[in-house]
């Protein structure tokens, strides 16, 4: 059977107010390619479109998605689709008020991210002050009844507080933390050299989530993604391309992933000219990585591949520049050695460079 | 999480969902971040998961409706393995 979409993910926009220097934008999110955002009418089609297509999770993420007036509308058509509809955010400046609004409209599930354990960390990486935004917003969360995901990128400034994140959520009742190691694309591949751990804060960290997970149980999920650098094989990128998941960005691209639009050697349809259907049956960009009939060696004949699926199309084309090889964190790739490269030395801390719209068209003016 | 006695009463976390996929033609289990594929036994079973019935009487119903004995083992590894991932909670 052809593979149909389960996961859709709805970049709602990119304006944000926090300005995170580990961003999964892309670099010119500021910029013409991403300016003129998709109406409620446009969203409400691309979710109806979705679920005819198979869809069954939706995420509602951004940028800051509760900047859009319009969301309440689109939680409403998405719950009415029957969809498991995730909100995605910063919580800046989200009140209780909108986030009842939210429920009754049927909204299923809320991830807050919190920058660091505490306000002066989680203020100081987040580039704006939120963390009092985001404990409120936790507590109403709970209140309401929501299912709640406590949402943190790690790296080597945030690393020593897992623990303390930790129990963090579990005070607050959560259902879910999701610990994910930094992944070097957008604004962190930018800022990699300030954002790279250390092996020895990572086998920290590891250790003290296998702890908490043998005590937590059940009762709070500890989700850990791999700091796939540091990894011997990649990851099983999106669970292989075009085969269960695709991003719909602010102005109507579609992506085969969050990070895709990044790759110039292919070309992206928009739901203004074609349905959802066509682009995951017939467009370029999800066919040219779907299966395994484009791996080269040593994807081809490596018993891995039906795991992996050769890692990830984005990766190798930032890193190799090239997305038709091999994921270079594979210790098989030709190209393992650009991997190593960035974790060869153990660096000063060196300064990032904040996601902000001014910063965006700056480095997209420069190419 | 310890396995269900016969006089315990599951039903589902308040964040999960039994909903149709009409494209693959089943029943499925939503949840945060994930979902579980339902054959038609198991959805019948979370059918009757109504935070009312024991296990012993979503027993007792599914033996009636089908003329069938011995199905408390199946049905109680089938929730067991949903409290596992903490979708299904046993009460009083």
């Amino acid at each position: 059977m052809d593979p149909k979409p389960l996961w859709l993910l709805a970049e709602l926009t990119y304006k944000c107010p926090l300005q995170c220097p580990y961003c999964s934008n892309p670099l010119d999110f500021a910029g013409p390619r991403f300016k003129r955002e998709l109406s409620t009418d446009e969203w409400c089609r691309v979710f109806r479109e979705a679920k005819t297509l198979g869809v069954l999770q939706l995420g509602l993420s951004g940028g800051e998605p509760t900047l859009r007036p319009d969301l309440e509308e689109l939680v409403r058509t998405a719950h009415g689709l029957g969809l498991y509809t995730s909100l995605i955010t910063s919580a800046f400046r989200l009140t209780r008020e909108r986030l009842a609004g939210l429920k009754a409209a049927g909204l299923d599930h809320v991830q807050i991210s919190v920058q660091g354990a505490d306000a002066e960390l989680s203020d100081e990486i987040a580039g704006t002050a939120s963390y009092r935004d985001k404990i409120a917003a936790y507590h109403y969360t709970r209140e309401l009844g929501f299912p709640l995901t406590v949402n943190v990128v790690l790296h080597r400034r945030n690393l020593h507080q897992v623990e303390a994140l930790i129990r963090l959520a579990e005070s607050l009742g959560a259902e879910r933390i999701e610990l994910a190691n930094t992944q070097f694309y957008g604004w962190a591949l930018h800022n990699r050299d300030a954002l790279m751990p250390t092996k020895a804060q990572l086998a920290a960290a590891w250790r003290v989530v296998e702890r908490e997970r043998a005590r937590l149980g059940t009762r709070l999920e500890i989700v850990w993604v791999l700091p796939d650098y540091h990894e011997e094989f990649p990851k099983p990128c999106m669970g292989g391309w075009g085969r269960a998941y695709m991003t719909v960005t602010p102005a109507g691209e579609v992506w085969p992933c969050h990070a895709a639009g990044r790759i110039t050697t292919l070309t992206f349809e928009n739901v203004r000219d074609h349905s959802l259907d066509w682009i995951w049956e017939h467009s370029d960009a999800f066919n040219r990585f779907r299966g395994d009939g484009w791996m080269p060696e040593p994807c081809r004949s490596c018993p891995r591949k039906a795991q992996d699926f050769g890692g990830c199309r984005c990766q190798a084309f930032l890193v190799a520049g090239d997305a038709g090889v091999t994921d270079p964190v594979c210790s098989l790739s030709p190209h393992r050695h650009l991997i190593d490269a960035a974790l060869a030395h153990e660096r000063e801390p060196e300064e990032w460079t904040y996601r902000a719209a001014p910063a965006s068209r700056a480095l997209a003016g420069r190419g | 999480m310890s396995p269900a006695t016969a006089a315990a009463v599951p039903r589902l976390h308040a964040k999960a969902r039994l909903q149709r996929d009409e494209v693959r033609g089943r029943e499925v289990l939503l949840y945060p971040e994930g979902l579980v594929g339902l054959n038609p036994t198991g959805a019948e079973i979370l059918a009757l998961c109504d935070g009312v019935r024991s296990l012993a009487d979503i027993v007792a119903t599914l033996e009636r409706r089908y003329g069938v004995t011995g199905l408390e083992r199946d049905v109680a590894a089938f929730l067991d393995g949903l409290a596992g991932k903490g979708l299904v909670l046993y009460g009083p």
